[in-house]
């Protein structure tokens, strides 16, 4: 066959890269609609598919895989074509797995706000929707792993171990924790039962931080920053040691979630003291990225992509710091239950899980349509409504969360507690106000994106590039 | 009871938790070779010009590495974490509980003691232990009974000197400790459907005093005598006994409106305060019911 005619296939491509600004958009909207609702709680309307307990999940499916997801899908299936040389192997499947994938989302969009969910943070979706999310998820790994068989170049580039890693432990994760005995269509109960269920979910809900927002967007970093700077990543041998110390580590991270509970001792130790060890292989992934703009740093005063990317980055060693520090049971015994964990998680959130797909959609879509981005100002403009927003969220949860934990524990001479529950959420309310301002902005942000990338993709076509030969290695 | 059903288990923790920390150490010091000098690609070329430079690990990164895995193995030999092997300190979630119960004990059970001991009317008076009684009542009881004690519909009012089950100190503090159980049968059948309870409802209004149908009301004092009197006596002025409400004073636990009335009486009501005494202790109990007791005698 000759290669000078053949092409990637970007139809796949650009179909996830549109649907992450939507589903952005779509899952951004309801949070900042339910972070509203904790500072002003009348706008439940007294109506029950209205009402915070059922946007919440809503929120967090919409923008965790979504908005996240579709992020993923969109530069892993970029970044496999164009660092293997090869077109996507199986485009019928590919394809497929974006109706699939959207028709997932559609079904929590309905069945969330209608009541129907297993209760499982973050794997609320009821038994049928997890069956077309693991036939998806196969196709997508079959997609993947055979583009990987057919490349040109004998070296797997990182980028696409980080993808291979999240896509095997994403498989094995949501098989485990929705396995379910179904009672009728839209109802079904957990196999697993007491103390055990809770620490599987919590594996699951660990690791779906640790995969799917972590070593996937890893992957996205890995090749959009390089490319961006126009710099080699700074050091391989750095990204084999904490690839792997990364992909075991975390699996072990889960019981954190559970200090202090009916978890046997041994099993929150284990989780803690794995938790700390993963500070390490985490920082390795934000050296990697932040260092390989070493020689090249001007470039940060002028280019907004990288703006993105490299502020992404940092939000990711702060809130990677964080957790394993979050992880130590005397300070959980302060933090947990409370806004800070809600703050750590929006930092690594919109800080990094956003930025980075933001980032990496500035790059894309431009490339996906053959032109250049519409308003580069626009993208400043972005990037610094984005980040005073994150700074807005996460310190007022930061505060709220802290004052929140010292309240409860505060006791008078007489050892009687010195707050009521009620007073504490009272202590609370500006910083709701803050929050959802924070929130409010992260969004403007993601409309004046959508314009932007509106504007650009109506000035270019959509395109399948030419695969170059590979390079022979020097 | 051990968390382990045999001991193959807890071996089987011990050689991948143990196995993994000991295969991160090697992992690391198999990686860092002193084989390569800064800024030197690996040679590999993706998508035209992605590179690699085969960078040493940096050293703090790498001193910091070692120190996370050299603090995870005295915290699982200081701490539980090995399979069943306790850790050396001997400590439990369970231990550090009951020490730290045993702590406040010691400190606040004097005072607390003496509380106790203190009869609830003159207890009522004390103003160390009202702060007290406050803050447990904000925690404890708000949830129901209101941060403020004024009820809400099914939670009686604290403050407004009408008891269900007495408002003697004794009785407060039996309602705290022992809980009660308030039982009102549904009525609509045996009065007859709707139009029975329609006609009870106008009775048991015009014993608060209210403006109602004077034909109706008549009817339902009929069938109040027989189906209502043995529990809310008579003259409609209940039974502490029973805890079956006065409905003279127009005071309505489930909400006093012709309809909520009408729907008490057709469908009946269960009322449930929960029992105290084991969750709180005797001396919390007796201070919340001189707290209860002090707010309907703020004169005295």
């Amino acid at each position: 066959m000759n290669n000078e005619t053949m092409t990637y296939d970007y139809t796949v491509v650009r179909q996830f890269a549109i649907a992450t600004v939507i589903l952005g958009i779509v899952g951004m909207l309801v949070g900042v609609f339910i972070a509203s609702q904790m500072a002003w709680p009348v706008l439940n309307f007294d109506t029950p598919w209205l009402s915070f307990g059922r946007l919440r999940p809503l929120h967090t499916n919409a923008v965790v895989f979504g908005f996240g997801g579709s992020a993923l899908f969109a530069t892993s299936y970029y970044v496999v074509q164009r660092t293997c040389h090869a077109k996507l192997f199986a485009p019928a499947l590919a394809q497929f797995t974006f109706i699939g994938w959207m028709l997932v989302i559609v079904s929590a969009v309905v069945t969330l706000p209608l009541g129907y969910t297993s209760s499982k943070e973050y794997a609320e979706l009821e038994w049928p929707i997890d069956l077309l999310i693991t036939v998806v998820w196969v196709s997508y790994a079959v997609v993947f792993f055979g583009t990987i068989a057919k490349r040109r170049v004998k070296h797997i580039y990182v980028a696409n171990w980080f993808f291979g890693s999240f896509i095997i432990t994403v498989a094995m994760l949501h098989i485990v924790n929705s396995a379910v005995l179904p009672v009728s269509f839209l109802k079904s109960y957990s196999v697993y039962s007491g103390v055990q269920d809770a620490m599987v979910q919590w594996w699951y809900g660990h690791n779906a931080v640790g995969f799917f927002l972590t070593a996937g967007f890893l992957g996205i970093m890995y090749y959009f920053i390089p490319k961006q700077a126009e710099r080699p990543v700074y050091s391989y041998r750095l990204s084999v040691v904490h690839f792997w110390a990364l992909s075991f580590t975390y699996i072990w991270a889960g019981p954190h979630h559970l200090h202090y509970t009916a978890l046997p001792d041994w099993t929150q130790s284990l989780g803690m003291a794995f938790s700390l060890i993963l500070l390490a292989p985490s920082w390795g992934g934000m050296i990697n990225g932040i260092m390989t703009l070493s020689g090249a740093w001007e470039k940060l005063r002028t280019d907004p992509i990288l703006k993105f990317l490299i502020v992404s980055v940092s939000f990711y060693g702060m809130s990677t710091f964080e957790g394993p520090m979050m992880a130590i049971k005397t300070v959980n015994a302060l933090s947990h239950y409370t806004d800070w964990t809600v703050g750590h998680v929006h930092s690594g959130a919109l800080g990094w899980v956003a930025m980075v797909s933001i980032g990496a959609m500035y790059f894309l879509i431009p490339k996906l349509f053959d032109t250049e981005i519409y308003s580069k100002k626009l993208i400043e403009t972005h990037f610094w409504i984005a980040t005073i927003g994150i700074v807005l969220y996460i310190t007022s949860m930061w505060i709220s969360g802290i004052m929140q934990g010292l309240m409860w524990r505060a006791i008078n001479s007489d050892g009687t507690l010195t707050y009521s529950f009620v007073e504490s959420v009272q202590a609370m309310h500006p910083f709701y106000i803050v929050r959802a301002s924070g929130g409010a902005l992260f969004l403007t942000g993601m409309l004046i994106m959508a314009y932007n990338l509106t504007k650009t993709i109506a000035q270019g076509k959509a395109i399948h590039a030419p695969i170059p030969e590979p390079q022979a290695a020097h | 009871m051990s968390d382990f059903t045999s001991e193959f288990w807890s071996w089987f923790i011990i050689a991948i938790s143990g196995g993994g920390i000991v295969w991160l150490f090697y992992l690391l010091r198999g990686t860092n070779k002193a084989d390569t000098e800064e800024g030197v690609p690996t040679g590999h070329v993706w998508d035209e010009d992605l590179q690699e430079l085969n960078n040493p690990l940096p050293r703090w990164w790498l001193f910091m590495f070692y120190f996370t895995i050299f603090f995870a193995i005295v915290y699982l030999i200081l701490y539980p974490g090995m399979g069943s092997f306790k850790g050396v300190l001997g400590w439990t979630e369970v231990g550090e509980y009951e020490a730290e119960v045993a702590a406040a004990d010691a400190e606040f059970g004097p005072l607390f003691a003496q509380f106790e001991k203190t009869p609830i009317a003159e207890l009522a008076g004390d103003d160390a232990a009202m702060n007290a009684g406050e803050r447990l009542f904000v925690n404890y009881c708000a949830v129901c009974h209101g941060s403020d004690a004024r009820g809400a519909s099914g939670f009686p009012n604290l403050r407004d000197n009408d008891w269900l089950y007495g408002g003697a100190p004794e009785q407060i503090e039996a309602s705290i400790m022992n809980g009660r159980n308030g039982s009102m049968p549904a009525w609509e059948g045996p009065l007859g459907g709707a139009e029975g309870v329609d006609k009870v409802a106008n009775y048991v209004m015009s014993l608060a005093g209210r403006d109602v149908d004077d034909t109706l009301a008549a009817a339902g004092k009929e069938k109040f005598d027989l189906f209502c009197a043995g529990c809310h006596m008579p003259e409609g002025t209940g039974n502490v006994a029973l805890g079956a409400p006065n409905l003279t004073n127009n005071i309505w636990l489930y909400g006093g409106s012709p309809r909520t009335i009408k729907e008490t009486i057709a469908k009946g009501r269960e009322g449930k305060m929960p029992a105290h005494s084991e969750f709180l202790g005797k001396a919390k109990s007796h201070i919340l019911a001189a707290y209860v007791y002090s707010l309907s005698h703020e004169s005295d």
